[in-house]
């Protein structure tokens, strides 16, 4: 089984070499794309409640942002990012009781699906108003600068829509203000629900911002495993070296509605046939095949591994008890200044 | 023929589209084939070339844009895909919009539609009812249509009016509430509505929780009781006589909101009943809102958030016995 807790900034730099590197970034993707689609299909059958939103398309970026980063960092994922919360660090099972609403699972049923978090463990709850954790990456990185503390990073992930918000604007000059160590991965998937990129900004290349951020900025083809793992790779090497924020903008297609709600009839035959509509697992697979890096029964292994992971997951978390209303209805920690309203 | 709510929406859009050519619709996924989150411009981009337009999501902007546009002759709506997210636009609506007449005499005719209230499995960020806020920002008019009717006729004078209007369409009426026809006109705004008559207890609400309020005059019918109900339908201006006169006629007041707890309409509404109609009260005047934490996620959890049909009732009889 796949497990992030012995990952140390040691393994990453001396053991694993570009292929394990490479290999291990696959099997999260490959769980993170099994795990969707067991949830699309629970979707589908009604047993979730509310939203579902994949990241099919998105996990070569979503996995190297959660790869690199170790205990002590920061990780603010956005609505796309299973894959890189599980490389993270985020148990599978939390990830299945935020969608159906297990009393047990991190958030307890009061808030599902991707709004979730484990603040503790350096993994920021986002909530839907885009932009907003740019900021509050950039203030848990100085919380941690106040406290002396060394060799840490924050990423920070964001769509090419959530871009446009005064938020993010905001954020980013901040973080260039304050120097932290924040690298920011922007997924330009060519649509915000069903608006496509004409209608979203003017410029001719998003990444060219980062100059007037004050930021270090780099362009990367997000269907491209390797290139993810270096150029995320190296962002988040550079940030915690020191050097001024940086901001990666990947380019790929969302291969799935908006939500599972939506079937996404407004992504035209052509869109389909662009590069950046590739998918990211499939060639990762086709290189692995290609380079002959595992045989197909090892292959097979952790695609067998990868289901019987969501199953476990999925199963324990439908035996727990849902919420009831016995509900603790407190919104502050401190139960003596609870208002008793009527 | 049969029009749901949302439809009366998108049809009183479609009627200002073509009857006022200063009608404009900005806001995030309403343009191309798409048509808002919730289907409430559907087809209108193509039928209005040019007037319904995509926007990034930039709420602020969106809203700075409309009151510019608003200042030079036109009359843009605005559809916020949630109310929630109308909180990034706050600054532009309040501080704008909101003081805009008052300091240059000057108005701002801008419309902002809020997808507003809870429906299950929504949480906290696509739940919210922003009514209170607006409401308690001078310069603003408020409006909680909670009949397929009202929220026609309601919309085409929203844009009529001169002032900024917060137009807000409770997400859990788009598709449960019908009428047979629209009407060619409405009960003007500032006027509040006897949806039932009754003697023994008024209970005022609006938007959704109207219909919740609605049921549970109904239990309260079995059990002997002729509740009366007053549908608000704008929170700002506040038909305070409509409520005073319903409150002569029963005694008895409870007033229910959807919103959280803290201040508000349904406090609003208390407080000028108690000073300027407490010789007509037999009982204290009593509320119900939901709770004061964020709006949860999981179905149980929502339905006890929320005030109900049986959560209203319970109060009524208990109000009744005072
Ligand atoms: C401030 C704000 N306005 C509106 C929304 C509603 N909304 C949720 S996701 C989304 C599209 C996001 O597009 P993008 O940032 O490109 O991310 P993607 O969904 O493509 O991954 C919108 C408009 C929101 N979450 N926040
Ligand atoms: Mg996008």
């Amino acid at each position: 089984m796949l497990q992030t807790a012995q990952r140390s900034s040691e393994t990453i730099k001396t053991k694993a070499g570009p292929h394990e590197r490479f290999l291990e970034a696959f099997r999260w993707m490959l769980l993170a794309r099994t795990f969707e689609e067991k949830l699309v299909s629970l979707y589908r059958g009604g047993l979730i409640t509310g939203g579902v939103y994949i990241g099919k398309g998105q996990e070569a970026v979503s996995v190297a942002c959660g790869l690199f980063l170790q205990k002590g960092d920061i990780f603010a994922p956005l609505i796309r990012d299973q894959a890189g919360r599980s490389a993270f660090g985020e148990p599978l099972v939390d990830v299945a009781r935020t969608y159906l609403g297990s009393r047990q699972g991190p958030m307890r049923g009061r808030d599902g699906n991707i709004h979730r978090g484990l603040p503790r463990q350096g993994q920021l709850a986002m909530i839907s108003h885009l932009g907003a954790m740019v900021s509050v990456t950039v203030g848990a990185l100085m919380a941690k600068r106040f406290k002396g503390e060394k060799n840490f990073v924050g990423l920070s992930c964001i769509g090419e829509g959530g871009m446009q918000t005064g938020s993010f604007h905001e954020g980013m000059n901040l973080a260039a203000v304050e120097q932290v160590p924040l690298v920011i991965v922007a997924t330009n998937n060519h649509y915000a629900y069903s608006t496509s990129n004409e209608r979203e900004f003017a410029c001719a290349e998003l990444v060219d911002r980062a100059k007037g951020y004050g930021f270090e900025g780099y362009n990367l083809d997000g269907t491209d495993l390797s290139a993810c793992l270096d150029v995320i790779g190296s962002a988040v090497k550079r940030a915690r070296a020191g050097r001024p924020p940086q901001l990666v903008v990947a380019s790929t297609l969302r291969l799935s509605g908006h939500g599972e709600h939506d079937d996404a009839s407004y992504v035209t035959d052509e869109v389909k046939r662009e590069p950046f509509a590739q998918d990211c697992l499939k060639r990762a697979e086709k290189l692995i095949v290609d380079l002959n890096l595992v045989d197909a029964k090892t292959l097979q292994g952790w695609r067998n591994d990868a289901a019987a992971q969501v199953d476990q997951a999925i199963t324990t978390a439908q035996k727990e008890a849902a919420p009831d209303t016995n509900e603790d209805w407190c919104a502050i920690s401190n139960r003596a200044l609870v208002d008793q309203a009527p | 023929m049969s029009i749901t709510y949302l439809e009366a929406i998108r049809e009183a859009q479609a009627k200002l589209l073509r009857d006022d050519e200063r009608v404009f619709i900005y806001g995030q996924d309403v343009g191309g084939t798409f048509g808002g989150a919730f289907k409430a411009t559907k087809g209108l981009a193509k039928e209005f070339p040019g007037r319904v337009l995509n926007t990034p999501i930039s709420e602020d902007a969106i809203v700075g844009t409309a009151i510019g546009a608003a200042l030079h002759g036109m009359r843009p709506i605005v559809e916020m895909q949630f109310a929630d997210f109308s909180s990034i636009a706050l600054n532009q609506i309040l501080n704008n919009a909101g003081t805009h007449y008052w300091r240059t005499s000057v108005p701002v005719p801008i419309t902002v539609r809020l997808p507003s209230g809870g429906t299950k499995g929504s949480g906290p960020f696509h739940s919210q009812s922003m009514e209170s806020i607006y409401a308690h920002y001078p310069g603003l008019i408020v409006m909680t249509p909670a009949t397929v009717e009202d929220a026609y006729t309601m919309l085409i004078e929203a844009v009529t009016i001169d002032d900024p209007v917060v137009y807000c369409e409770h997400k859990y009426l788009y598709y449960h509430l019908k009428a047979d026809k629209l009407p060619a006109e409405g009960l003007p705004t500032g006027n509040a509505r006897i949806a039932r008559e009754g003697r023994d207890l008024t209970i005022v609400s609006y938007s959704a929780m109207l219909h919740e309020a609605l049921a549970a005059a109904e239990q309260l019918a079995s059990e002997g009781f002729e509740i009366e109900v007053v549908d608000l339908r704008s929170v700002k201006p506040l038909d305070t006589d409509t409520v005073l006169a319903s409150v002569a006629r029963t005694g008895r007041l409870l007033c229910v909101g959807e919103s959280f707890p803290f201040g508000g309409v349904t406090a609003e509404v208390i407080s000028r009943v108690t000073s300027e109609g407490f010789h007509l009260l037999d009982a204290p005047p009593q509320r119900i809102n939901a709770k004061d934490t964020p709006i949860p996620y999981h179905p149980n959890l929502w339905s006890a958030h929320r005030p109900s049909a049986k959560s209203i009732a319970a109060k009524a009889r208990k109000l009744l016995r005072e």
